[in-house]
């Protein structure tokens, strides 16, 4: 605070003044909005924010509806009627809510009026709903909060050139990626503290980058590219990077935001809040915006009701099925799409507008995803009237929205469709009724997209009964695992896409069988990929090399509940996340299964790798490092190995130093002791032996003679 | 070498003592009967039948002739350990939480609970040596700390008397004046409830465990802060091996919630460290239940632990154990 008048000042003040003090409530005393009267406050800037938001004049559920009819005072009361049906239809207007002022001379009206309602929320409503409203072909109204027309007034007649503000050279954003070592970054929430990590593993332990308390109010989320950190906050959310430290970069003003989304290429950030009713009037309404990442500008909002929002399937439970927005095309973030009742709205992101201005009209819909690499959509339309008209899955390319193929499914009960991480393979997960309808049987439809007319194959399972546990794509691959069956210890199979003798169909690789696993995590890299049992298994892991298909390691991390691979395929990092109470915290292993350091930490909450941009390198180079792997990996190797040196000396070090210390605490101690020796034996009544040890155990036998009687025999 | 379970304890087990000679082994438990056993082969020699509540701790003379129990029923009785017959009962106006010898078996020291309008309170009561002119005065009162008191123990010489509990701060008091002579500083001790404290047999330091999931080492003169050994659990017992750098310590989630997780969620290992380095040696599982109570065999070559399942687990030390390196 900066100056802050003791009280003995202010009454002597008062008393210059002539105010009497006591008359005066403190707490009353408003000081107008914007004046400071000279003290300057170090309030936090997002204190200021947050208080704006709270200035109203009182007038927030006012709205001013212009453009109505001039009516002479005959016609006074009917024109009321007609609005206030209009506006009745949104809200309650309030008792004495209506006021239609009109000339005192001509008694006509102004050709406006004020609405007042009970909540801020329905005058919103009123002005999205009405702004615009076509009375008659001459009256089209225009609608405003009352509170806008400060701002409104504020605008200045003269256009003046906008101030061009002077080139600031901007930090770093990708300098982690230079890191010498090639150490990848992850992030942590614990408790209240957030913090940013190497993982450095050659010395078996993170080195902390940055660290901060109580940096977001619910949870972390990297962008796509790992560029930005975003943090969520009650007002909005914020964004962090940059070279050494972590930097506010941008806010998003988004009051109560819950949810957010960025675009794969990170230009655009989703955000979503909901709202709850407050009353029995009012409706859940959901907000949501899409920012440009650099410039912070809303880009496009959606509001509306949360029904709206909620997709065909999801039971219409409270909620909606995040993200709204599915982002296609690739990393060029250029279109975006969501589902609704019977259609799919695709939007570009050149104009933030339908794809030819109108929505997709798909009957009955209930799912759709994004090829990761085209502009390519998948969908899935169940079954209907019966059984009569068959459930398909349907390949459409936007923005020409042809469909590219199309299959039908009969005597389906559910669909669940993966891509590859390339866009390469689609494989849909179809579940179908036996004859009798009473049970469910899987089955696999798996598209190529790639190939001419994009061939379609099924695959069954040698036992079809399985129950179907995961299943999931080798990232960039042509592998996939499947986990089946019924049992406590289910099977794992995995299939590839094409094998050197059968290029054009899926064979089977191998089953293991009896696996405690119900979980695949690949790793980004392909060729390795984790078989866990969360959950229910307590946190078996199983590491599995699929080129080779044998296992390279088992090992546990009891309680696990998340694994996440780091983005370059070499390390996995396992967490027990606060949904337990106890063993909070995280292991960072090998790829291969070696247990490389753990950090325990209570309140753990949120583990997550910082993510890479895509290689530079093209195809091409890689093969060829690859290749010659031998070559650049002896340097690594050198460096392994003196860092290894070097740790276990340090190790012998520290433990030598410790021991050292020990001894000399020893040595005092004996010291002491022994001067109290005399004293000790005193206390003891003279007893010799001071030393514990010093006694004999002697074994003593004694004889006790409980009873004797003489009898003289006859 | 398998561990001897000895099922005597119908409650949750508090406290272990072996004596000095290290052949007879003391527990109490919440069943009010404390037993000797013998700490070989952990056969049952007898009970102590007389009180009323759950026993809180126990102490033995140095010539293994007399047991002090320390008892919930608001009472401390000086036993015969030969016979098992009681000699003498102290009377308090709280349940007895700590009871410790003096060196020379002249003193012990009583802690009581607060309980009602009583505070908690340390008390030096002498020992009489011949058991007809006992007298239940106390030497020394001491009040003040909040909280339950969870152990006390002489310092060297008789001359201090270490205390620790519920407010998670150690303090050394004169045992003549009941003065606080030094207190352990709140920034590098306990954050959470001292639960336990143990001697180093040759009473030179002492480590103490507290729900904080830590146990500390400390030197007995000066309170300096020694150790720290950090675990994954709350902290309910420990002990300092008297014949390697050793220290085990034992506890595991609370009582409350042990039902709702499996046993191994409920880390009731004893968890073996190195005493200088403060490294992780190894675990010995066993108990279904947190370990309350953890004492040395004063040998050093077994050890035995006591848990809230009742039972008590008696290890002889493999070979392998005296060879570990570090």
């Amino acid at each position: 605070m900066a100056a802050v008048m003791a009280m003995p000042d202010v009454e002597a003040a008062a008393q210059r003044l002539g105010i009497n003090l006591s008359s005066v409530d403190l707490d009353d005393i408003r000081l107008p909005p914007g004046d400071d009267f000279g003290i300057p406050s170090d309030d936090d800037e997002d204190l200021l924010a947050r208080e704006e938001l709270e200035f109203e004049s009182g007038f927030g559920n006012v709205v001013v509806v212009d453009n109505l009819p001039v009516v002479p005072p005959e016609k006074f009361e009917k024109l009321e009627n007609v609005v206030r049906k209009i506006y009745s239809q949104i809200g309650v207007i309030k008792e004495d809510g209506f006021w239609m002022p009109t000339n005192p001379e001509t008694k006509k009206t102004l050709g406006y009026c004020f609405i007042e309602y009970n909540t801020p929320q329905e005058a919103e409503l009123a002005r999205e709903k009405t702004n615009g409203y076509k009375l008659d072909k001459s009256h089209i109204f225009a609608v405003n909060l009352f509170d806008d027309f400060d701002k409104f007034m504020k605008v200045p007649d003269q256009w003046t050139p906008a101030e061009i503000k002077p080139y600031v050279p901007v930090e770093n954003l990708h300098k982690w990626l230079t890191d010498e070592k090639g150490r990848d970054q992850y992030v942590i929430c614990a408790g209240q503290e957030t913090e940013v990590l190497w993982n450095d593993a050659r010395q078996l332990k993170p080195e902390l980058v940055y660290r901060r308390s109580q940096w977001t109010e619910s949870f972390v989320q990297w962008s796509p590219l790992g560029t930005y950190l975003a943090t969520m906050h009650r007002q909005g959310v914020a964004i962090w990077g940059g070279g050494s430290t972590f930097n506010r970069i941008m806010r998003y003003a988004h009051a109560l935001v819950r949810l957010i989304d960025f675009s794969p290429g990170e230009r655009y950030l989703v955000t979503y809040s909901s709202h709850e009713p407050n009353g029995p009037r009012d409706t859940h309404r959901v907000v949501l915006n899409i920012f440009d990442t650099r410039t912070g500008k809303v880009m496009r909002d959606f509001k509306g009701n949360a029904d709206e929002f909620m997709t065909g399937t999801a039971g219409g439970v409270s909620g909606v099925s995040w993200p709204v927005f599915r982002w296609g095309g690739g990393k060029d973030d250029k279109y975006f799409a969501r589902i609704g009742k019977n259609v799919i709205s695709v939007y570009e992101t050149e104009t933030f507008s339908l794809v030819d201005k109108k929505s997709m009209k798909v009957e009955n819909v209930v799912d759709f995803c994004w090829s990761p690499a085209d502009p390519i959509l998948a969908l899935f339309v169940p079954e209907l009237g019966g059984g009569n008209q068959p459930a398909r899955v349907s390949l459409v390319q936007i923005p020409g929205k042809e469909e590219l193929r199309q299959k039908n499914l009969f005597s389906v009960s559910d669909c669940k469709m993966y891509w590859q991480s390339n866009g390469e393979y689609l494989a849909v997960k179809v579940d179908r009724y036996t004859k009798t309808k009473k049970s469910t049987y899987t089955g696999f439809e798996l598209f190529r997209i790639k190939e001419r007319d994009i061939p379609i194959e099924v695959l069954e399972l040698e036992n079809k009964n399985d129950k179907i546990v995961a299943f999931a794509w080798e990232p960039k691959g042509h592998r996939f695992a499947v986990i089946h069956g019924d049992n406590p210890r289910p099977d794992i199979s995995f299939y590839s896409m094409r094998t050197t003798h059968n290029s054009g169909r899926v064979s089977k690789l191998t089953t293991l069988k009896g696996k405690q696993a119900n979980a695949l995590y690949w790793s980004p890299a392909g060729r390795f990929v984790i078989l866990a049992g969360l959950k229910g298994f307590n946190g078996q892991l199983e590491f599995y090399n699929v080129d080779e298909l044998e296992t390279m390691a088992t090992a546990e991390h009891f309680m696990a509940t998340d694994i996440e691979w780091d983005p370059t395929g070499r390390y996995v990092a396992t967490s027990v996340t606060s949904v337990h109470e106890m063993e909070n915290g995280f292991n960072i292993w090998s790829f291969n299964g070696k247990l490389l350091y753990r950090i325990p930490r209570d309140h753990f909450r949120q583990f997550l790798w910082r993510p890479r941009p895509p290689s530079l390198l093209s195809a091409e180079k890689e093969e060829e490092i690859s290749k010659n792997l031998k070559k650049y990996s002896k340097k690594y190797e050198a460096e392994d190995q003196d860092v290894s040196l070097l740790l276990s000396e340090q190790d012998r070090e520290k433990r030598k130093m410790l021991k050292d210390e020990w001894e000399r605490w020893v040595k005092e101690w004996k010291r002491l002791y022994d001067e109290e020796k005399a004293e000790r034996r005193r206390l003891r009544d003279g007893e010799a032996s001071d030393e514990e040890e010093e006694y004999e155990a002697k074994e003593v036998e004694v004889e006790e003679i409980l009873d004797s009687v003489e009898e003289v025999v006859p | 070498m398998r561990p001897i379970l000895m099922k005597g304890h119908e409650r949750p087990l508090t406290f272990l003592k072996y004596n000095r000679e290290g052949d007879l082994l003391f527990s109490c438990a919440k069943d009010s009967t404390p037993t000797v056993w013998f700490a070989d082969n952990g056969e049952r020699l007898g009970t102590y039948k007389g009180h009323n509540g759950a026993v809180w701790c126990c102490d033995i003379s140095r010539d293994s002739t007399l047991l002090i129990t320390g008892c919930a029923d608001q009472t401390a009785k000086l036993w015969d350990v030969q016979t098992g017959t009681q000699l003498y009962s102290f009377n308090f106006d709280s349940p007895v939480r700590a009871v410790d010898f003096s060196v020379g078996d002249k003193f012990a020291v009583i802690t009581t609970d607060p309980f009602m309008e009583h505070s908690s309170s340390i008390q030096v009561k002498t020992i009489a040596e011949d058991v007809s002119e006992q007298t239940s005065e106390s030497v020394l009162t001491i009040r003040g700390p909040q909280g339950r008191i969870n152990r006390a123990v002489w310092g060297p010489l008789n001359q201090t008397i270490i205390s620790a509990g519920e407010d998670a701060v150690i303090r050394i008091w004169d045992s003549e004046t009941g003065k606080v002579l030094k207190e352990s500083d709140k920034e590098i001790g306990h954050a959470k409830p001292i639960t336990s404290l143990s001697k180093s047999a040759d009473g030179s330091h002492f480590i103490t465990g507290s729900s904080d999931k830590s146990a500390r080492l400390w030197d007995i003169r000066t309170l300096t802060l020694l150790k720290t050994y950090v675990t994954e659990r709350p902290v309910n017992a420990c002990a300092i091996s008297p014949l390697l750098d050793h220290v085990v310590i034992g506890g595991g989630q609370e009582a409350t919630h042990v039902t709702m997780t499996s046993h191994r969620a409920g880390k009731f290992e004893a968890k073996f460290f190195h005493k200088i380095l403060q490294e992780e040696i190894g675990g010995v599982k066993g108990h279904f239940g947190p370990i309350n109570a953890l004492a040395f065999n004063p040998d050093g070559r077994s050890f035995s632990s006591g848990g809230e399942d009742g039972y008590v687990r008696l290890h002889h030390f493999d070979p392998d154990y005296f060879s570990i390196k570090m």
